[in-house]
């Protein structure tokens, strides 16, 4: 049998791609689809130690969103993270990456001690990381009603004493909060500051300079030059946070312990196929309204 | 009139002096506070990191010393033992080593082989093949995970295969392993930025497409392989979800570090949370001291292989 030249290649290709085709159908997919299939189902072991379903229709979903005493209160929370935190990333990162742009003593330093907390990503080590953390601020990153006072400092009854001043309660929990989230915010950047970086410096310097030439200030050429060429690489990132935070999110943690600790297997696959629709949509949203935004310059 | 011209030109030099003077000051000003604003980001990445390393060497009657905060008085190697010997650390430390180091080859050969496939070789909707491999990254495995765990459990019906290595070198071989999407882009951006005239040279020499592959596309991926090996190892030695969903019991040091506390309780009968946190810390300090060895020596090429990754531009 003859085949053309095209053919061949063709083949070839698909010769190369093959273990990546049986995995995606054999293990991915078909795990997808019994995610759906659990998720309607009771899963029930058998005394042979097999296993078996029992059709329950809808109703693991139901019990998930009515009767489940968590499930609610934790996948809000875990979705207001996200929407509060992954903004907040990007910007400290861009705002980082320019500030690690330029020329200064120590820069590779600090740049090294910014990615370091990717390096310690083990989800078993952030939490004693973040425990040992509130320890080290003074108790400032717990909870905004906590008055704790650690090694002398209290640093809550500080900042509430800004209320005599007249500023809004309101205004100063927010930026307690958010002071308290420096951390998270701070650890969950490494990768996009150093992409943000490698995007910065792709930026031909020609811009800058006919820019300069022509009399503007450093406010407007950052946001006519720096940030378009930017903003793929904003979409990027985006994707990549909410990706990053779905996988360390606690619901995914809630579903671990449903499925091994109360052998839930059912109830389990409902919860994740609500939390991947759920980030689904965020990142449908989120990448659709930035994608209309984006400046592509080729 | 020279006169007033000397006048004039000498406040023309005050006003310039001032203005430069002003400009100097900004510029000062401006790289104390974003001087100030890294130094404080800095110590918020750091400061975890020195919390472990002084309860490390930090005997408990420190602990109940106000005085003391960062720098233990008493330099004391107890917890460290403790921590190890719960860990079984001479044991499993060269076996996660091990273990990485050896899942780490097989994503980099993999992820390569597929890799160069979607960069080289068009069919019909390869791109949106690829489309799917993009959707394996964004699509984590926590999703996919109770099948998974069934899958691996009967195995064909009745193969049980939790506690063994198989179901990661089954993952990681079909290209469905932890972040094995990722390596993939990785390989096909390299590969596709690789000039052709490589691949034809080789065939005008006679090499059929698989020679070609392994004798010249391969070797000439350094770049690609250092990144990817770095990541896999890291993401590898960190990994609890797959360690822990396949292989709770085969003593890798990643799911040992969870049960550290239950265990420390157990075994060295160890019970006073103060003391507890102590020699968690220092377990988490055998832990991770490997890595960052490593980081140190080879942190250029992590940021450099990001760069280069095709993610960007």
């Amino acid at each position: 049998m003859k085949m053309s030249l095209r053919h061949k290649k063709m083949i070839t290709g698909l010769v190369f791609i093959s273990p990546w085709i049986i995995g995606f159908i054999c293990i991915f997919s078909y795990s997808l689809v019994k995610t759906v299939e659990y998720s309607l189902n009771k899963l029930i072991f058998t005394d042979t130690g097999g296993y078996e379903l029992k059709f329950q229709g809808l109703q693991n979903f139901v019990y998930a969103f009515m009767e489940d005493p968590e499930f609610t209160r934790v996948l809000s929370e875990s979705v207001v993270n996200m929407v509060i935190d992954v903004p907040l990333i990007i910007f400290f990162s861009l705002f980082i990456a320019i500030i690690l742009n330029r020329d200064f003593r120590g820069r590779s330093m600090i740049r090294a001690l910014f990615f370091l907390p990717v390096i310690m990503s083990s989800p078993a080590i952030t939490d004693a990381l973040a425990a040992n953390l509130n320890n080290m601020m003074g108790g400032l990153s717990s909870s905004v009603s906590e008055v704790v006072n650690v090694e002398g400092l209290n640093v809550t009854a500080l900042a509430m004493s800004l209320a005599d001043f007249g500023m809004p309660l309101g205004l100063i929990e927010y930026i307690i909060g958010a002071v308290g989230r420096v951390y998270e915010i701070v650890s969950a950047s490494g990768i996009q500051i150093i992409i943000f970086l490698a995007a910065l410096q792709s930026i031909s310097p020609a811009l800058y300079e006919v820019a300069d030439i022509e009399g503007a200030t450093k406010y407007e050429s950052f946001w006519k030059i720096t940030f378009p060429m930017v903003s793929p690489l904003i979409l990027t990132n985006v994707i990549y946070t909410i990706i990053d935070m779905y996988s360390r999110s606690e619901v995914v943690e809630m579903t671990q312990t449903i499925a091994f600790t109360e052998m839930n297997f059912g109830l389990s696959a409902a919860i994740s196929i609500i939390n991947t629709i759920v980030v689904g949509i965020i990142l449908i949203v989120f990448g659709g309204m930035i994608s209309k935004r984006v400046f592509y310059h080729y | 009139m020279e006169i007033l011209q000397k006048v004039l030109k000498s406040e023309k030099v005050e006003k310039m002096k001032t203005i430069h003077f002003k400009h100097q000051l900004k510029s000062r000003l401006s790289s104390i506070f974003i001087g100030i604003i890294l130094i404080g980001l800095g110590y918020v990445v750091i400061s975890p990191l020195l919390s472990v390393l002084s309860d490390t060497f930090k005997p408990l009657s420190d602990v109940y010393n106000p005085l003391i905060y960062l720098i233990p008085e008493h330099v004391t190697l107890d917890n460290l033992t403790w921590a190890m010997e719960t860990l079984e650390y001479s044991r499993s430390m060269p076996l996660t080593a091990l273990y990485c180091i050896g899942i780490m080859a097989l994503q980099i050969m993999v992820a390569s082989f597929i890799g160069y496939g979607f960069a080289r070789y068009e069919f019909y909707g390869s791109n949106i093949v690829f489309g799917l491999v993009i959707l394996t990254i964004v699509i984590p495995s926590q999703t996919i995970m109770v099948p998974l765990y069934m899958q691996f459990r009967y195995f064909f019906g009745s193969i049980n295969m939790i506690d063994t290595y198989w179901p990661v070198i089954l993952t990681t071989l079909t290209g469905v392993g932890l972040r094995s999407g990722l390596y993939i882009f990785i390989f096909r951006q390299f590969y596709k930025g690789l000039p052709g005239a490589i691949e034809e040279a080789a065939l005008i020499d006679g090499a059929g497409p698989f020679r070609t592959y392994f004798t010249v596309m391969f070797p000439n991926a350094k770049p690609a392989i250092i990144t990817v090996m770095l990541f896999s190892f890291v993401w590898q030695y960190n990994d609890v979800f797959f360690s822990g969903l396949f292989m709770k019991s085969m003593g890798l040091l990643p799911t040992r570090i969870v049960s550290l506390p239950s265990l420390l309780a157990y075994g060295l009968e160890i019970r006073d949370p103060n003391l507890v946190n102590l020699v968690l810390n220092a377990g988490i300090f055998a832990v991770i001291m490997p890595l960052i060895i490593l980081y140190l020596f080879l942190q250029r090429y992590f940021m450099e292989g990001i760069e280069r990754s095709g993610i960007v531009g």
